[in-house]
């Protein structure tokens, strides 16, 4: 279980335009569950991510998962139980590290890096098996510079670095903006594939409307900082996905 | 003769330009402290072979000393935020201080009876020959711990904290220690060539490493212009193009010695040759800008 409480972040404080991007939101996540957060700009969605990912840290409350509170911790280590995955396909791979190498640090999220040389047949292999899924062609360019993938296989390429040694957590923050139509789908099609056969608990903050409607199994709403609407699964389905679009437009 | 001068004082410095390749093509942090260092491994050397210790105690002090230095360095730039290069210059300049107390005056000249590693391996008569295998196998030696070194599990985690700390924190790693372990190792082996350099000339100076790190820069471009222009891709033939560069840096500027240019000029000589190198693909228009300094 992930909880969220109490949970405040002001941005620019003390001076005029001081914002609270955060306002004393309480929420708790169950492990499995992919959530879907929406809001408009400024609704503080991306600031929780932030909260939870460690890039940012809490002005007031806490953050517990499994029941130990983690908002002290840095980034990197929560990276142990805690996946991401950015708008900026660049974000998630080292462009100048080989694909192979790349799947190599994946592998080791929540390991040691030792002084092993471990690329080896074996690994190879392995990744090669888990890049055929995607049916991109991925698995004959190994050994390629990460950064010379297109946007929508690079951003498959970090969903599928995220299941080498899976994380407890994946936070994607709007991961299709980025992308055409056709590889925003099969990027959202994989993510929900790989977050269900990993039980992974998922937070999806996204600005497609039909990605709202088609995923997940919780809608949460922010405005100005607070949550606005919080919908299961149930009460999500008696919406119809044209009313779901108008508060997109209200907020 | 005259080139093979040249070629092994090419090698001398490969070190060094290993050591410029990390910080700057690994972690893209221009490490100026490599003048500091350079110089720090240089006198660390002459003083101890001076005072008769073991070239193996010599050559580890000087390496410890070089690995602070960029430790230092490392330090001031991830946790006081100072900019790269700052943090190099405050490091660089505090160096000279502590180099001429090493040193005790500007220069020593080493004993003609000390221990030192030119004479291990004299296979021929010539004495220039004899430096240049004892280099080559020192060099070959530092290719292989480096080259392994950025395959293994740790060196993947170097690469990827200096290409994109978020990806590198996002998988565990915590990318300022590893930038202060990394610009240790680079300042260990710019110190290297400090040792290498102060036994092949037989003494030290606390000027010896005055626009060293320009040089380093120098060779680092050079020698990866030559790899792209070859089109290697395997990382250890590239990181050896590296010290390739040194060497033909070093040929550039003995032959416009031999032209009979005043060695005074030398200075203005090798920042002239970097600036060609380095700015000349920007008056071009399209030329592989992978070579400029970014």
């Amino acid at each position: 279980m992930l909880e969220i409480k109490n949970v405040s972040k002001v941005f620019d404080h003390g001076s005029e335009n001081k914002l609270h991007a955060l306002d004393q939101v309480n929420l708790t996540f169950s492990e499995g569950s992919f959530n879907v957060i929406v809001g408009g700009n400024g609704s503080g969605k991306s600031t929780l991510l932030n909260l939870i990912g460690g890039n940012l840290g809490c002005d007031e409350g806490a953050i517990l998962w499994r029941g130990k509170p983690v908002h002290k911790k840095k980034d990197f280590q929560r990276a142990s139980f805690i996946g991401r995955i950015f708008q900026d396909p660049a974000a998630g791979t080292a462009p100048d590290l080989s694909l192979l190498e790349n799947f190599r640090l994946a592998a080791l999220r929540s390991k040691k890096k030792s002084l092993k040389v471990a690329i080896g047949k074996k690994f190879r292999r392995l990744v090669k098996r888990q890049l055929e899924v995607l049916g991109l062609g991925l698995e004959n360019q190994l050994d390629k510079p990460a950064g010379q993938l297109s946007g929508g296989q690079r951003q498959a390429m970090t969903l599928i670095m995220a299941t080498l040694d899976p994380p407890d957590i994946l936070l994607m923050d709007e991961p299709t903006a980025a992308l055409d139509p056709k590889s925003a789908k099969l990027v959202m099609a994989l993510a929900d594939t790989i977050i269900r056969e990993n039980k992974l608990l998922a937070l999806l903050v996204t600005h497609q409307m039909k990605e709202a409607v088609d995923y997940g199994d919780r809608l949460i709403q922010f405005h100005k900082g607070r949550v606005v609407r919080d919908l299961n699964e149930r009460e999500k389905s008696a919406y119809k996905p044209l009313e779901i679009m108008e508060w997109f437009y209200k907020s | 003769m005259f080139y093979l001068t040249a070629i092994t004082l090419g090698l001398a410095l490969g070190a060094l330009c290993l050591g410029i390749f990390i910080s700057l093509r690994i972690f893209n942090f221009p490490d100026i402290t490599a003048d500091g260092s350079y110089t720090l491994g240089g006198v660390i050397t002459a003083v101890g072979i001076a005072a008769g210790w073991s070239l193996a105690e010599v050559f580890l002090l000087a390496v410890l000393g070089g690995m602070l230095a960029g430790t230092a360095t490392g330090l001031i730039h991830t946790r006081m935020k100072l900019n790269s290069l700052l943090s190099g210059i405050l490091v660089m300049t505090g160096l000279y201080s502590i180099n001429l107390a090493i040193l005790g005056r500007s220069n020593i000249a080493l004993p003609v009876d000390g221990s030192n590693i030119f004479n291990w391996l004299v296979p021929f008569q010539s004495e220039v020959w004899n430096e240049f295998i004892t280099l080559l196998v020192v060099f070959l030696l530092m290719l292989t711990f480096l080259s392994w070194l950025l395959k293994t599990d740790f060196g993947l985690s170097m690469r990827a904290a200096g290409n994109n700390s978020n990806m590198a924190r996002g998988f565990g790693i915590n990318s300022d220690a590893v930038k202060v372990i990394g610009l240790a190792i680079a300042n260990g082996f710019i110190a290297i060539s400090g040792f290498l350099v102060v036994q092949l000339q037989g003494f030290a100076d606390i000027n010896m490493g005055v626009g060293i790190v320009i040089l380093g820069l120098g060779a680092v471009i050079i020698g990866e212009s030559l790899m792209n222009i070859l089109n290697v891709k395997s990382m250890t033939i590239r990181i050896a193009g590296v010290v390739l560069g040194s060497i033909v840096f070093r040929l550039i500027i003995s032959l416009v010695l031999s032209m009979g240019v005043d060695p005074k000029w030398i200075k203005l000589l090798t920042a002239l040759v970097v600036l060609i190198i380095v700015g000349l693909p920007g008056l071009i228009p399209n030329v592989n800008k992978r070579i400029k300094l970014e």
